[in-house]
Parts: structure tokens; C-alpha cells; sequence
């Protein structure tokens, strides 16, 4: 069987049945962050009709590892993976759970996530620090912007974007948001606001960063056959891709271009069958203004240098042709820190026809990119709502 | 002594002659002797070939500037150099990238160019630790 063949035999066999954020999103300090995520497991679970104790796989990153989530729901798991790689994580383990499904590794799986990224209840961070230790933080670098930044300023000079296309980003993001009831921020935006606001590392203004907020996320996935059998329509994982390049923003190999992106992409569309301008509802991981425009042109739906020219246009904006980050984003609905779940949600959601003032119409094949770190690792999913191919 | 910025910590062993060069004004990188490539961070294992034999030269000190930002606001406490601060991504003339900060010129994106060419200087943090920086080449404005 050729390698082509085998990503295809993958292609629309596994389905997200269910989907839901914790009870509450935003600012909870009364909560721990595994509080949000047993939350939103319980929460996933009624929504696709199924008892928390039908889960036999669990999928998670970041603090928790599936080892606490299971002791923490009463489950003892036959499949776990706490791959954890950046925000992007949940995306990628979407996939892996699609593979442990297919091959009967387990039945019905849980991707799960929750941070206390904003009130910082339950939060004990411990990483290897040993390298930026000595290269990076004697120079004040630390904390996400200060890294993008210097990704964001040597596109500027190699394509001439400009501080006005990424704010455009921040606007269409925000008119999502204002017709998304769960967003943070829903207030109306222009590029003035985005440029008068406070700096932070040109070329950012705080209103080219994510929000910092405590959430939780779970999707829920089992194979195609028992998902006809859950309480709402399903959603077919019809591709799934993933990518890592680097984790030192020094080792990265093109500044402007990122090559974990493109091979995640690739991989997700060669599985899917579809080419990267068949979409028709787009979610791509937006803790930056500038993050989504250089997605696009790592997954080849723009050239390289005019992924910005999407938001611009106001293609990506209520009502336009291809609509992007309808929940509001990263930018403008939440961020815990690791944001990768929740793009995965509002897809499902767009696909059932379940958004309500920001539903888009006849949305039948979504895209969901994220990254993880600096563009370092990149997960993509191709969703639909048919089982065709 | 009240430090203006955080030490490299923790200063692990594959990395000391690096600081070592520092403290004695070199900039001291690492260098596959098997295929001839320069790379940083320092590691045991040539990342373009994969080989063990691995060797430090000292670097010209001269690159270009490949990005910049400029810090309105630190988040790391320890790091009290008064804002705004030119933080940069430097491409050395032997190839591998650093990052380091931008000194000796105005934190003004209409004076920073990328590709603008650097030379590197040294900031005395204590005895043991000098820091290698960047300015423009052909000394300061
Ligand atoms: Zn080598």
C-alpha cells in the first residue's frame, strides 16, 4: 500500500461527537484550573450524549497529565497521550486519538484541556529553563511577544506588511466576537484603536496579543460507526496533520515561513483529499495579530507575503467569503495559554449549525490550523460535516 | 551587587567555554569538524550531520541584524535595564543566529533596519560574567 493510500484508509473514520468549554470562561478565580478541565470533560460528554465513563482514551497536555485526568474522573484508561507540545497539542491529539480509534486502541476518546492562564489557581509551572536561561532572558526576553515580535518585524521587511494589515487581523477578529455570547471582548474595533493602543514589544500593541483567561475545553471523538448512535449530528475528522520544527526561536529555519506548518498542512489535505482553497469556514490559533496571515501562507491558501491581504478585504469577516476565527479568537474570546482546543470546538460547532448570529451559512468543510510555541510545532484538522470524500 | 539584568543561569557545562570566551572578550562558537558547519546553542551532537566531533573557534564578531524588537515593558523581574530596550535576533557572519540586545543606537524602528550590520561588544555584568551584545558595525552613533 503506498504512503498516500494509508493516510486515506484514516480519512472520515473517526468523528467528533461532542464538544464544550467548563462552565465558565474569562476570569474565574474560584475555580482550579483541573476544575476547568473536569468541567468541560462533563460538559463534552452530555453534549455528545455519552457518560463520562464510556471514555477509555485520554488525550491532554500542558500541566495535567491523562494520568490525573483519568484518577480525576473516575476513568482507568486503555489509551493515554500527553503530548505536549505547545498550544497547538490538543489539535495534534485529535489525530493521534483518530489513529487509536481506528485501530481499536480504544473506543471513545477525550481531548481535554484546562488552564488557569489569568488567576493562576492550581498553577505550578516547571520547565527546562536551561538554555534560555544563558541565550535568552539576561537579554529581556521571556514571555511569548517578545519572541513573535522579532518573527512579526522580519516579514515587515521581507514583504512590506504593514502595522495596519495586522491590525486588520484584531478587527475582523473582534466583529466576530461581538456576535459570539461566551467572547470576552464583543466592544466594535477599528485599526486606529489596535495602533493607539498601549505598546508593548514594537511591533506590538497590547491589542495584537491574545487575551489571558482561565478556560476549559474537551472534544470528544469515537469511530464512525458508534458515532451515529450520539445525540447530535457528527463531524468527520477527514484529515489530520502535525508538525514540529524548533523550539528556540534561533533554530528556526525561515524567520517568516514556517516549515511545521506547511508539513502539517500537507499532510492533513493529502489525507483529506482536498486542496487548501476548498474551505469554506477557517480556524487558525491567533495568539497574534500576525499569527493567522503566516498561517495561511504556510498552508499554501496564500502566497507568501499576502496572507494579510484575507483579512483586508474583509474576506474574513461576517458575511464575507471565507469566513476566519468566528468564535473571535484567541485575540478577542479567550486564551488560557494553550489555546489549541478551543478552535476545535467552535469548527464543531460551525459544522452542526449550532452558532446562532454568528452561524456561517452552509458551512460543509472547516479548517483548523494551530501552532504550538513560535510557529515551533503546528497540528491542522479537516473537518466536515458529511461522511464523503 | 544590584544587577541591572538576570545571569545566564544556569550556566551548564556544554556551554561554559562559551562564557569563558565572554568574560575574556571572545565570541566563542561551536563547530562540527566533520562537515565544517558553526551552530549554536552548543550541543554534543552536530545538528546538521549528526556528528560527535565537535569543536569551538572563536567568531569574527561581525553579522547583520536578522529582526529587532522594541521592549516597551519586561516581563522577567530581574530584568530592570530601563525600557525601551532593543531586543535582537543577530545572524553571524559564520551563519548561526543569536539572540541579544541592540545597543548604541536610538529604540526607533525608523533607525533599525534589518540586515543593518552589527559587530559585537561586551557588557561587564560581574567578574565572572560579561555579556556579549550587539552594536551597529563601525562603532556607536
Ligand atoms: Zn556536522
Amino acid at each position: 500500500m503506498s504512503d498516500l493510500a494509508r493516510l486515506r484508509e484514516l480519512s472520515n473514520t473517526v468523528c467528533i461527537v461532542g464538544v464544550d468549554e467548563s462552565d465558565e470562561i474569562g476570569t474565574v478565580p474560584g475555580k482550579s484550573q483541573l476544575t476547568l478541565h473536569v468541567e468541560a470533560i462533563t460538559n463534552a460528554a452530555r453534549d455528545a450524549g455519552i457518560k463520562v465513563s464510556d471514555i477509555d482514551g485520554i488525550f491532554t497536555a500542558g500541566q495535567h497529565s491523562p494520568a490525573t485526568i483519568g484518577e480525576a474522573i473516575g476513568v482507568v484508561p486503555r489509551y493515554v497521550d500527553g503530548t505536549t507540545v505547545g498550544g497547538c497539542s490538543f489539535i495534534i491529539m485529535a489525530g493521534h486519538a483518530m489513529v487509536a480509534l481506528y485501530h481499536g486502541l480504544c473506543d471513545v476518546a477525550v481531548v481535554c484541556h484546562g488552564e488557569s492562564g489569568r488567576s493562576g489557581v492550581g498553577v505550578s509551572p516547571r520547565r527546562d529553563t536551561a538554555l534560555p536561561g544563558q541565550f535568552e532572558f539576561p537579554y529581556g526576553f521571556g514571555g511569548a511577544p517578545t519572541y513573535f515580535g522579532l518573527i512579526t518585524t522580519r516579514h515587515m521587511h521581507e514583504y512590506g506588511t504593514t502595522l495596519e494589515q495586522w491590525a486588520q487581523v484584531a478587527v475582523s477578529t473582534r466583529k466576530w466576537a461581538a456576535l459570539n455570547p461566551k467572547a470576552r471582548n464583543r466592544e466594535p474595533l477599528t485599526v486606529k484603536d489596535v495602533l493607539d493602543s498601549r505598546p508593548v514589544v514594537w511591533p506590538f500593541n497590547i491589542l495584537n496579543i491574545c487575551l489571558v483567561t482561565d478556560a476549559g475545553g474537551a472534544v470528544i471523538l469515537t469511530r464512525a460507526d458508534r458515532a451515529k448512535d450520539c445525540a447530535k449530528k457528527p463531524v468527520y475528522v477527514r484529515g489530520a496533520g502535525e508538525g514540529s520544527e524548533h523550539v528556540m526561536l534561533t533554530q528556526m529555519r525561515n524567520l517568516t515561513f514556517s516549515e511545521a506548518t506547511r508539513r502539517s498542512g500537507e499532510k492533513a489535505f493529502a489525507m483529506a483529499g482536498v486542496k487548501p482553497t476548498d474551505f469554506d469556514h477557517i480556524m487558525l490559533y491567533d495568539a497574534f495579530t500576525s499569527g493567522p496571515p503566516l498561517m495561511l501562507e504556510a498552508l499554501g491558501l496564500a502566497k507568501r507575503g499576502e496572507g494579510v491581504h484575507f483579512f483586508a478585504e474583509g474576506r474574513s469577516t461576517p458575511g464575507g467569503k471565507l469566513p476566519i476565527n468566528t468564535n473571535g479568537g484567541g485575540l478577542s474570546y479567550t486564551h488560557s495559554g494553550m489555546y489549541g482546543i478551543f478552535p476545535i470546538i467552535e469548527a464543531t460547532r460551525q459544522l452542526r449549525s449550532e452558532c446562532g448570529a454568528r452561524q456561517v451559512p452552509n458551512t460543509k468543510l472547516s479548517l483548523v490550523n494551530g501552532m504550538g510555541g513560535m510557529l515551533s510545532a503546528a497540528g491542522t484538522l479537516v473537518l466536515s460535516n458529511d461522511g464523503g470524500r | 551587587m544590584d544587577l541591572e539584568r538576570p545571569l545566564p543561569t544556569p550556566i551548564t557545562p556544554e556551554c561554559r567555554p562559551y562564557w569563558d570566551g565572554a568574560r575574556e572578550g571572545k565570541l566563542m562558537i561551536t563547530k562540527c569538524r566533520a562537515c565544517g558547519k558553526p551552530f549554536m546553542y552548543p550541543r554534543v551532537s552536530c545538528p546538521f550531520c549528526a556528528s560527535r566531533d565537535i569543536g569551538w573557534v572563536q567568531a569574527s564578531g561581525r553579522g547583520r541584524l536578522y529582526s529587532f524588537e522594541i521592549a516597551h515593558q519586561i516581563l522577567n523581574k530581574a530584568f530592570k535595564v530601563k525600557t525601551p530596550v532593543v531586543l535582537a535576533m543577530v545572524e553571524l557572519e559564520e551563519g548561526p543566529r543569536l539572540l541579544s540586545n541592540l545597543v548604541g543606537i536610538a529604540p526607533d524602528p525608523k533607525q533599525i533596519r534589518c540586515d543593518m550590520p552589527v559587530e559585537v561588544c561586551f557588557e561587564k555584568l560581574t567578574d565572572e560574567i560579561s555579556l556579549p551584545m550587539f552594536r551597529p558595525a563601525g562603532g556607536a552613533r
